[in-house]
């Protein structure tokens, strides 16, 4: 999906937010979760979210995960406008440049491991004929060959946790968003977890959008974003 | 991969996949149990009436004389006979005599139907069981129901009192319900004893035998343009219109049952309309999951629809496979018999059922898989 960049999102950042307002309408009454956001992220960034409960942290994480458009504004991400964007683009443009790992790793039950980090491939390629990437992938995880075959429900959760960060590489992002990915571990395996992810960062050139509430995780980013009732600080 | 996911979802929820699975399987046993059914009474009935489907019979017209006018006698001359069968030529024209009497069979009195036909004639119309066709002027072949209601053997005599006395020389072969004569229940007789024993000169109907079916039409034509050109003198019915209306009646009746069949197909659907929903609302969260790492609406919809179509494609095949019982069933019931249980017209009642059964599975997966294609993925994934 190769296409022309937006007069609008022209430049070196690979995800622009200008003026960006996200507006939810609720029976009670309208819900102001962004308050014209302006920000700029570089290609290559660390960049930890911080901010209280109710923020507008997870809205700023799925607008840019386009999982969500803006009410107002402009939102770029690899250089294209999302706003109007059809939900079929909007799902590609996931499936090809983001990956996302979630605080409960969100891994398909019915999967095995290796399965899970196959699937996004097969939905990029349409092909099965992909194990050697993924088990490519799973190793780079540290995860041992005997796990492959094991359902999520048979993995502990740093093991889980590596799984899902494979499936969210499988298809190589330019971008990973992670919302509280060691929200869910003990200190220890989510110290190991963010290792990971500063390698990905530093090592791979990965660009990392973290939601986080730990200060201690937080300084693995080299910028943090504080948000407080959805405005950047 | 989705077809995948579907199998082991169908799989994972064993149980109440095999509940939907009996659901579809009983609907289709009985949807194509009462095709079945349907189809081998209307072939049963097309049977038994097919030898009488190749008559004309032309009778005195009855309507629309009012009291006192038209016609008084209700028969057909000589004349009348005559000019239909110059009408009917080449085809064979069959001129009777039938009244009803008081018989005497042995000590025993009884009342019967008697026909009189011409001894050439009764060949063409009745088949013997037993003995022979007429011969002489007093001997009578005896319809098969009335020989053994009433014992009557080769050689029995009937006393028919003041109007004589008659020899059984034969008895006929069971010839089924008839729109001509329904020799079954009396007794055929040569009709010059008919004549004089009754007092009866003319005739009560003309049966004309076509020979080739298609040119039954024609003959009717001719035979009603000949006789009724001025007025109405006779009525020609033609035996293949009325069996078409009885078919046709049966026809209808194998559709009704077939139709209640399908209600048990629809309830069925139901059921995996149902267990599909149950199996979305379960799935919510991993639903946000799947697209929100890029699978498209129309992939989750076909997700959730190879589900459906599992239940299906099972449920239909092991229902095709039993309606074979179940049709035997139902036909050894209800006709004691199986012989149009496996010809094409009775079989293709399990595609049919097959069919159903698969389109009622997907129809019912259709909703599911919409509500499950439109779950908000951020609404999805927040689904605990």
């Amino acid at each position: 999906m190769e296409e022309a960049i937006s007069p609008e999102c022209d430049g070196d950042t690979i995800i622009r937010f200008r003026g960006v307002t996200k507006i939810y309408p609720l029976p009670g009454g309208d819900v102001v979760a962004l308050d014209r956001v302006s920000l700029d992220i570089g290609k290559g960034e660390f960049i930890a979210i911080m901010g209280p409960s109710g923020s507008g942290k997870s809205t700023l994480l799925n607008l840019m995960g386009c999982l969500d458009t803006p009410t107002a504004g402009i939102l770029c991400i690899k250089g294209r406008n999302i706003r109007g964007m059809s939900d079929e683009d909007l799902t590609i443009l996931r499936r090809d440049y983001l990956g996302f790992i979630f605080q409960q790793f969100n891994l398909l039950p019915l999967l095995t491991a290796l399965e899970n980090v196959q699937y996004p491939l097969i939905l990029k390629t349409g092909s099965r004929e992909c194990l050697e990437r993924c088990r490519g992938v799973l190793m780079a995880m540290d995860l041992g060959e005997t796990l492959y075959s094991h359902k999520p429900s048979e993995l502990s959760g740093g093991q889980q946790q590596r799984v899902a960060i494979a499936r969210a590489l499988v298809n190589d992002p330019e971008i990973l968003l992670a919302d509280e990915p060691t929200g869910n571990l003990d200190s220890k395996t989510g110290a190991a977890i963010m290792g990971l992810l500063d390698d990905l960062n530093r090592n791979r050139g990965k660009t990392i959008i973290m939601v986080t509430h730990d200060p201690a995780i937080a300084e693995y980013a080299h910028r943090v974003i504080r948000i407080v009732d959805g405005k950047i600080l | 991969m989705f077809f995948e996911l579907a199998r082991r979802n169908v799989r994972l929820h064993w149980l109440r996949s095999l509940l939907a699975i009996l659901g579809i399987i009983i609907g289709v046993v009985t949807i194509v149990s009462m095709g079945i059914l349907g189809n081998s009474l209307v072939l049963a009935i097309s049977d038994s009436l097919s030898s009488v489907g190749d008559s004309i019979i032309v009778t005195p017209h009855v309507g629309g004389m009012g009291f006192g006018g038209g016609q008084s006698s209700n028969l057909l001359s000589d004349r009348d006979v005559e000019q239909i069968r110059r009408a009917a030529a080449p085809h064979v024209t069959i001129p009777v005599y039938s009244g009803s009497s008081r018989m005497t069979i042995g000590s025993e009195d009884t009342v019967g139907t008697v026909y009189g036909l011409k001894p050439d004639d009764v060949p063409v119309l009745l088949e013997i069981e037993e003995g022979s066709f007429l011969r002489g002027s007093s001997g009578a072949m005896v319809g098969a129901t009335f020989a053994e209601e009433n014992d009557i053997k080769v050689g029995s005599r009937i006393n028919l009192g003041e109007r004589g006395s008659l020899r059984v020389v034969g008895i006929l072969k069971e010839r089924g319900m008839g729109f001509d004569i329904n020799p079954d229940f009396g007794i055929v007789v040569e009709d010059q004893w008919f004549r004089q024993a009754f007092d009866q000169e003319e005739y009560n109907q003309v049966i004309v035998k076509v020979k080739d079916l298609n040119e039954i039409e024609e003959v009717k034509d001719s035979i009603d343009r000949t006789m009724n050109r001025k007025e109405t003198v006779v009525d020609v019915i033609d035996t293949r219109a009325i069996l078409e209306t009885i078919l046709t009646t049966f026809g209808q009746i194998s559709t009704f049952t077939t139709v209640i069949g399908g209600i048990s197909l629809i309830v069925a659907g139901v059921s995996i309309l149902n267990i599909m929903l149950m199996s979305v609302t379960e799935r919510i969260k991993e639903i946000g999951v799947i697209r929100s790492i890029g699978t498209q609406r129309k992939e989750v919809r076909r997700m959730f629809l190879y589900e459906a179509l599992i239940l299906g494609l099972i449920g239909s095949s092991i229902g095709g496979a039993l309606s074979i019982i179940g049709g035997y069933a139902v036909s050894m019931v209800m006709l004691q018999t199986t012989e149009y249980l496996f010809v094409p017209s009775s079989l293709v009642y399990i595609v049919y059922g097959v069919g159903f059964g698969l389109g009622t599975s997907l129809v019912s997966g259709f909703y599911p898989a919409w509500k499950a294609s439109n779950l908000n993925p951020i609404e999805a994934l927040r689904h605990e």
